[in-house]
């Protein structure tokens, strides 16, 4: 019988054939070269000049930190350093506090309805910052919404100061960025496994209890991650600052602003961008020593509290918390009973909602005016600002030019972002993670200082004031949005169909054509409408790049907005507003019948 | 390109020199060595990770090889791309694709092949008569049941005659009624092809059902090759013994004292069947559960307390748990009387019934 067997046959040592040299072989991680020779050359260049240009004396070139002992010896430099970190602290904060019980509620919500609900935030988190700020101006202006009720009511004598000084800022700046504070929360807390609750409170936990020793300590690495990534956006922020605060709200961006664009000191720019760098770099940093950055994508697998004493303190504090909220949610059931504790959650959240949507939405009655002025309610609807919109040809050619640059922009990031995250899917190396970061670093290096060093590169080699030179400033902002979603759409493609293909008799290019774009088609057009929007309501690179007469949309309205608020501000607003949203609703739709 | 001489007129459809592959430091599949005449239905069988899906993917092109050659009608075609080598692969989950419908799907390879357009219609025509699905070509596969998907994913690798047919476990995602079902159809469309099918599965009935002969693989290398009935009735080792039907194993050590060669376990000395061979001091021998009879006076008998009677219809199963501590199952024919649960019983069976194995 053992000779039926081929166990004796197995031991022979195979023929020895010398298989195709590995080292040249197609990988198709060289799918994301083009996309990292992008990156290098027009985004990672530009930001180390900037930084280098700061150490330089101006005059000769030598290594001086000339430019960093003037900053440290002006009182009003500091003062503005101080108010950029206290304005994008504050703004975390606030961000997180009001996001967090909106996002526990969409996280329970049954997922198609939790789907439309998330549209509500979807959609004023893509709203262009320019609408959402110009809304603002009318809300809270001294003649504006809130205050002409008050006065007209009664209420009171005079109007209320709350624009133009840190009240608006504040309000502005929450309002701007809760969207991405409940956003990064949301997928942690949907990954929850609610039924642990449900465990903890059959062990004896209070609900309250229950909450904040399961549900809340799980959700933290989702808190952290909204808290950091607003904090860096808020640090080079200047569109609200500017518009909404007084001279006591200056923000280092602006401050950067007005170095380059008046004052055309390459070096102190330079400066300030490294200070405004090197404070996110070291939050992402403590961040990643407390927490670990895999967090940021919503992995919760790895999280262990970071140090042990920390965690033991951390757990302390909790459990503090949790008595003391399970007193106090008793008594406030006594007050208003246990229906009414459950309905506080939903009244909040629409609260919230009408919080983010009501401002912008207040806009659109606006630009139907037939007042010469921004009065709400209107005194009567006509399409007078519209007809000046669409009659004036610096509006016009700025929209056009908005277009063409948005959807060339959209293309490239499409196309390079596509292949690199084909590139990513398809190769196990271990590259793979320097990768991701390289194409998601132009999400977290804040817009200011990308703007400010292409504009020293483009000024080198004639780029500005061309649409060449936006294009690619733009496909630098968007690569990360058309990478990202391009990835989560591949990480659900089934590739054992390419191996049917491949099987079947079609090389890898038919493979592509014929199967996998075919298939994963929703997600690319997802991508491009995403890299589209990004395009089409950037102004940061705009105010730079986008010199005289070939203006965008954005940098238009920023000039008037800067200059005198009027009617037609709002009719572009609405238009603005109106392509955006039907633009994310299409994507979002894309994205999910992939 | 190496041409094998001829040996009888008919070159294999397939042969496998000396293929292995390496994982880092894991061994997928040691170098092995196989041949698959043409029109042969040869299942590789085995638990997961014996390396039965990594010889396929081999095959295909999928995988690259350690080492080794893989010839195709006499041809070496280890370093062909997958694309070019003609060959079909029945996926596990089909791998229909979702944007083609049933006849596109089919049509995909003909197209790759470049067939004319009439060619094509009526290739896609015969093969979805073939597998009784000519009402459903416009369909997307969505839309249809398990089975029907299963059918249009053996008519996709059908339809351009491709050297050699994979097919990996492609009935393991149906229910049991459904799969017996499929079996049939399979066994059909082979010998109304002729087609040379290599098929992989864990379920050893299904490799009884299906195979010309049976590949048993374990631990990454081919334990035993052979026709179904060979592996079944005569297993060259105790995991084939366990891994195809059941089976009872008795392991002991060879003793030659008194005069007979027996052996020895623990539940006393067994008489061998007549012209075994072995090699080295331990050894085991395998009893069918069908082979067993209650009662001794059959040469061998062991004797234990009755555990658990089923009844199956066709058969009565007898769990008999053994006084030195082992678990016997019989199968009595029906109409036989059972001795009931918790009584004692003699079990005994004819030392020519059992195989001795290593």
């Amino acid at each position: 019988m053992n000779g039926k067997g081929t166990a004796s046959m197995t031991a022979i040592t195979a023929p020895a054939v010398p298989l195709r040299q590995r080292l040249f072989r197609p990988n198709a991680l060289w799918l994301a070269a083009p996309g990292i020779a992008f990156l290098a050359i027009f985004f990672l260049y530009p930001v180390l000049r900037l930084l280098a240009l700061s150490v330089q004396d101006p005059a000769t070139g030598a290594l001086s930190v000339a430019t960093y002992a003037r900053i440290a010896n002006t009182d009003v430099y500091l003062q503005v350093l101080g108010i950029t970190f206290k304005i994008a602290a504050n703004t975390a904060l606030f961000s997180i506090l009001l996001g967090y019980p909106l996002a526990y509620w969409l996280a329970g919500l049954k997922e198609g309805l939790r789907e439309r609900m998330v549209l509500l935030v979807m959609v004023p988190f893509w709203t262009s910052y320019l609408v959402k700020t110009f809304a603002w101006m009318v809300v809270l202006g001294r003649t504006g919404v809130i205050n002409s009720m008050l006065t007209g009511s009664g209420l009171a004598s005079q109007p209320l100061p709350l624009a133009y000084n840190e009240f608006g800022v504040m309000v502005g700046m929450v309002h701007a960025m809760v969207p991405l504070a409940v956003l990064t929360m949301l997928p942690v807390m949907i990954g929850i496994d609610r039924r642990l609750i449900q465990a903890a409170q059959a062990l004896g936990a209070a609900p309250a209890q229950s909450f904040w020793l399961i549900y809340f300590k799980l959700s933290l690495p989702g808190v952290t991650a909204g808290g950091l990534l607003v904090f860096i956006s808020s640090l080079g922020f200047f569109i609200v600052p500017a518009l909404l605060g007084g001279r006591r709200e200056t923000m280092l961006a602006q401050l950067i602003i007005t170095q380059v664009q008046e004052l055309l000191n390459w070096a102190f720019a330079g400066a300030l961008a490294a200070m405004m760098l090197v404070a996110a770099l070291v939050t992402v940093w403590i961040y990643d020593r407390l927490f670990g950055l895999s967090s940021l994508s919503g992995d919760t697998s790895a999280q262990d509290g970071g140090p042990g004493r920390l965690r033991l303190l951390g757990l302390a504090i909790l459990r503090v918390v949790a008595k003391a909220s399970a007193v106090l949610a008793d008594a406030v059931r006594r007050v208003i009973g246990t229906r009414g504790t459950r309905r506080l959650l939903p009244i909040y959240c629409t609260l919230a909602l009408m919080f983010l949507v009501l401002p912008t939405l207040l806009v659109i009655p606006i630009g139907f005016t037939s007042s010469q002025f921004l009065e709400f309610p209107p005194p009567g609807y006509s399409l007078q600002w519209f007809e000046t919109y669409f009659s004036s040809p610096v509006w016009l050619s700025a929209t056009l030019r908005s277009f063409g640059v948005a959807a060339a922009t959209a293309i490239c990031a499409t196309l390079i972002g596509g292949l690199a995250a084909l590139a990513l899917a398809r190769s196990n190396t271990r590259w793979g993670g320097l990768v991701f970061a390289t194409f998601l670093a132009p999400l977290i290096v804040p817009r200011i200082i990308i703007a400010v060093g292409l504009f020293y590169l483009f000024a080198q080699i004639g780029l500005v004031a061309t649409d060449m030179g936006l294009v690619i400033g733009h496909t630098v902002l968007a690569l990360p949005f058309a990478f990202v979603t391009i990835t989560a759409i591949l990480k659900n493609y089934d590739w054992r169909l390419d191996q049917a293909a491949a099987v079947l008799g079609a090389n890898r290019f038919k493979t592509l054509m014929l199967v996998t774009v075919p298939l994963v088609k929703g997600g690319l057009v997802a991508a491009f409408l995403f890299a589209f929007i990004t395009s089409f309501d950037e102004l940061t690179i705009a105010i730079f790049v986008s010199g005289g007469i070939k203006t965008t949309l954005p940098k238009q309205m920023w000039d008037d907005m800067i200059l005198q608020l009027n009617p037609t501000l709002a009719s572009v607003s609405v238009v603005v507003f109106v392509i955006v949203t039907v633009l994310l609703l299409l994507a979002e739709r894309f994205r999910r019948t992939t | 390109m190496t041409t094998v001489a001829k040996n009888g007129g008919t070159t294999p459809k397939l042969i496998i020199e000396g293929l292995s592959k390496q994982y880092g430091a894991v061994t997928a599949l040691e170098p092995t060595h196989l041949t698959v005449p043409t029109g042969e239905f040869l299942t590789l069988l085995g638990p997961s990770g014996s390396g039965k899906t990594t010889l396929l993917q081999m095959i295909c092109g999928l995988v690259e090889p350690s080492s080794g050659r893989i010839l195709i009608d006499g041809r070496d075609q280890t370093q062909t791309p997958v694309h070019q080598r003609d060959i079909g692969l029945v996926f596990q989950h089909y791998a229909l694709f979702p944007h083609l419908t049933v006849a596109e799907n089919i049509e995909f390879p003909l197209r790759m092949r470049a067939l004319s357009a009439s060619e094509i219609k009526q290739r896609v025509k015969d093969v979805l008569k073939m597998v009784q699905l000519d009402h459903l070509a416009a369909r997307f596969p969505r839309e249809l049941s398990g089975g029907q998907q299963q059918r249009v994913a053996l008519a996709r690798s059908f339809v351009y005659q491709p050297s050699i047919i994979l097919m990996d476990e492609p009935l393991g995602a149906l229910d049991k009624k459904l799969r017996e079902h499929m079996q049939i159809e399979i066994k059909q469309l082979h010998r109304e092809t002729g087609a040379t099918i290599i098929y992989v599965t864990h379920d050893q009935e299904e490799a009884l059902a299906l195979s010309d002969r049976i590949c048993l693989m374990n631990h990454a290398r081919i334990e035993q090759l052979g026709s179904p009935h060979e592996i079944y009735a005569h297993p060259a080792t105790a995991f084939a013994a366990d891994f195809i039907g059941i089976s009872n194993i008795f392991r002991g050590r060879v003793d030659n004292s008194n005069g007979e060669t027996r052996l020895a376990t623990r539940h006393g000395h067994f008489r061998l069947p007549t012209g075994a061979s072995f090699s080295g001091a331990e050894a085991a021998i395998v009893i069918r559960p069908e082979q067993i009879s209650l009662g001794g006076g059959n040469g061998n008998t062991v004797v234990g307390r009755v555990t658990d009677a089923v009844y199956a219809g066709s058969e009565t199963r007898l769990i008999v748990d053994l006084d030195e501590g082992e678990t016997v199952i019989v199968r009595l024919p029906p109409g036989q009387p059972t001795p009931g649960y918790g009584e004692r019983a003699t079990l005994g069976w004819n030392p020519d019934a059992a195989v001795l194995v290593p």
